[in-house]
């Protein structure tokens, strides 16, 4: 357990709509590791900003939460909302997309991070404008000395996520959870932010979920990744493995969906393999069968019977029935071949 | 009259805006948006337009579209001085080239089924009688992916994807040759964004429509267009073939932008080229060659003279002195 920096069990964050209880994050489970990037890639109405927030307690106040989240031997879910203002900014951080939002406008970067040191570190006002200077240098803006001053107008997309970023180390966390924290930044910028990242972590040996709807973004800065649909957890496995042999339909789907350009570079106008359809919304989640089925190119009979559990998929797990070694051999060669040779082998249904 | 095999031709076209400083500050200076701009896209032909923030690219999508007036230069469109055109005569000759943008949810009007959106550019245009206009909405959703039934719906009740569906539909119903497409798959989600860029080289073979895809992205950009334009600070950088300038980009810049593109490939050979500081400010682009403060290969001559977009390789420009010569290779 000591190699653990928080323990995710069987988290539900459950929204009432039209008089019923429906899970937005349905039973999701996952450690994250000291030292650990983990990316958590998933797209609108999967429940990925939703499970963010609810490790926080940051859920909306109308949401039921349940399931525990364990932290070094204490369980946060039982945490009272005060003893959650140590937790917040000084264990655990929270970064997201729209920097703009989160930095108050008529206060300076400087007064933003001393009033965050503050709030987390006892140190006299000279320590304090010291430590300031120091996060914004270590965030690498150009000028921290006179970023102190600057108001957060002043600054570019890219500058205001770096003062955003400074504000929420001012606690010293242990954990960084970012939310989409590169998706309104253009393409050079967001590599830069990301990269930030990556350094940020091995100096100071942060642990960081990132939160994203972009395949594209975990692929060189996280360790592991977890794919969500539909609130649930439906592939983890190692980063590099996921890419090379995704194993759930939906991810194979998802990153034939990526456009990428390869070392070898383009090829000119050429469609995708998209994935039919939509993720369902809510409150049209299919009940008692796997919920991407009706999406899938690859459903067989089982999918439309029950729901998947989380299988053994070799270099991970998927929640599909192509995993599940109750599935009768014929039923799997009368389904699709199981590929794990690289994405896009075969087109999407339509 | 109709010699010229280009559907579009923009000569060097520019666009400047008064810049004030502060709340009551009187305009002192221009921003100069688009500096002398000069393309072409032939008819069945996708140009893609990539620049990050400030770079003018939606400006230059905007002009065409004449959304806003150009301060000097010319377009040509099918062969017509189409900045001439005025009155009914424009308002006749926009059928021919219709505008598709990022946020569907913006463009459309919340109050209006779709149908009756989809049904206006018809109305307006005085193209189908009152009996026939029905099937044409039917037809045109149709060929957008949606069902009949989707006419009597309002846009809240859409997804994004098929709101930007609707868009598509709205701007194809007067039979465009040319369509502007100002970011349409930005907002969306990469399963979605796939669909749409699908649908829209569907449309493209259907109806032989030629696009000008405006795009940050060049990944994206890569995988619709023919030809790629890259624009920095107003100015276009680099033009040449998708597929040739994305595996060998000869401005320093297009270098940069293609090695933020990630890579999954495990024995991906790319590695990352960053550039120097933060991007200009329109305002007050520095002298010489606009890209030279971030340049890693700049030397002193960058300083002092701005290069023109030139013939670096047959069928390739680049305003560079130096075109090729940064590469984001690992090791290399």
């Amino acid at each position: 357990m000591k190699d653990l920096a928080l323990s995710v069990r069987d988290l539900r964050v459950e929204l009432r709509l039209q008089g019923e209880w429906r899970a937005a994050v349905d039973g999701v489970s996952f450690d994250l590791r000291e030292g650990e990037a983990l990316g958590v890639v998933g797209e609108t109405g999967c429940g990925k900003t939703l499970l963010g927030r609810a490790l926080l307690n940051l859920a909306p106040e109308q949401a039921r939460v349940s399931g525990t989240i364990r932290r070094r031997g204490r369980d946060l879910d039982r945490l009272t909302e005060e003893q959650w203002e140590t937790v917040r900014g000084g264990e655990i951080a929270l970064v997201f997309q729209e920097p703009a939002a989160a930095l108050d406008p008529v206060q300076t970067i400087g007064s933003q991070i001393l009033e965050a040191i503050r709030r987390h570190r006892r140190c006299s006002p000279g320590q304090a404008r010291e430590i300031a200077r120091d996060l914004l240098a270590e965030v690498s803006f150009p000028d921290p000395d006179r970023g102190l001053g600057d108001y957060p107008h002043r600054l570019s997309g890219g500058l205001k996520q770096r003062a955003f970023l400074a504000i929420a180390l001012a606690g010293n966390p242990a954990i960084l959870i970012a939310d989409e924290p590169t998706t309104a930044l253009d393409a050079t910028v967001s590599a830069d932010v990301l990269e930030l990242l990556d350094r940020l972590r091995r100096d100071r040996g942060l642990s960081l979920l990132l939160i994203t709807h972009d395949l594209g973004s975990v692929v060189r800065h996280c360790d592991r990744t977890l794919v969500l649909y539909a609130g649930r957890v439906v592939e983890e496995a190692a980063t590099a493995e996921l890419f090379a042999a995704p194993r759930h339909p939906y991810t194979r789907g998802l990153l034939a969906c990526l456009p990428r350009i390869g070392s070898a570079g383009g090829r000119g106008p050429r469609r995708f393999q998209a994935i039919p359809g939509v993720v369902p919304d809510l409150g049209f989640r299919p009940a008692g069968r796997c919920a991407f089925a009706p999406r899938c190119p690859d459903r067989f009979a089982p999918c439309e019977a029950r729901e998947p559990e989380l299988f053994d998929a070799g270099s991970g797990v998927a929640r599909c029935f192509l995993y599940d070694p109750g599935t009768p051999a014929s039923l799997l060669a009368a389904a699709a071949p199981i590929r794990v040779d690289g994405p896009g082998s075969r087109a999407a249904g339509v | 009259m109709n010699a010229s095999p280009d559907l579009l031709r923009v000569e060097e076209i520019t666009k400047t805006y008064p810049v004030r400083r502060g709340v009551f500050g009187a305009s002192d200076g221009r921003l100069t948006a688009v500096d002398r701009v000069s393309f072409a896209v032939g008819r069945g032909e996708t140009l893609g337009l990539v620049g990050e923030s400030g770079s003018g690219k939606t400006t230059c999508g905007r002009l065409i579209a004449r959304l806003e007036a150009p301060d000097s230069g010319r377009i040509r469109f099918d062969g017509e001085d189409w900045l001439a055109l005025s009155g009914k005569t424009l308002r006749r000759r926009r059928r021919d080239l219709q505008v598709i943008f990022q946020d569907p949810q913006t463009s459309l009007n919340p109050r209006m089924t779709a149908g009756d959106q989809v049904a206006e550019p018809l109305r307006v245009q005085g193209l189908v009688s009152r009996r026939q206009t029905r099937a044409r909405v039917e037809e045109l959703l149709a060929e957008v992916g949606l069902s009949a039934d989707a006419a009597t719906r309002f846009p809240s009740e859409f997804s994004g994807g098929q709101r930007q569906r609707i868009a598509i539909a709205r701007a194809l119903a007067t039979r465009p040759k040319f369509l502007v497409c100002d970011e349409p798959v930005s907002s969306l989600d990469v399963s979605v964004a796939a669909q749409v860029i699908n649908l829209l080289l569907d449309l493209r073979d259907r109806n032989g429509l030629s696009y000008l895809f405006i795009s940050h992205d060049l990944a994206t950009v890569e995988r619709i267009a023919d030809r790629i334009a890259v624009m920095y600070l107003g100015r276009i950088v680099e033009e040449g073939p998708a597929a040739e300038l994305a595996a060998r980009p000869l401005h320093p810049y297009t270098t940069a932008l293609l090695s933020a593109v990630p890579d999954p490939s495990p024995a991906s050979a790319r590695a990352r080229v960053v550039l120097a500081g933060e991007p200009p400010s329109p305002a007050d682009p520095p002298p010489g060659c606009a890209f030279h403060p971030r340049c890693p290969i700049a030397r002193p001559r960058c300083r002092e003279e701005a290069p023109p977009l030139s013939a670096a390789l047959p069928g390739r420009l680049a305003a560079c002195f130096y075109p090729g010569e940064l590469t984001a290779t690992r090791g290399g």
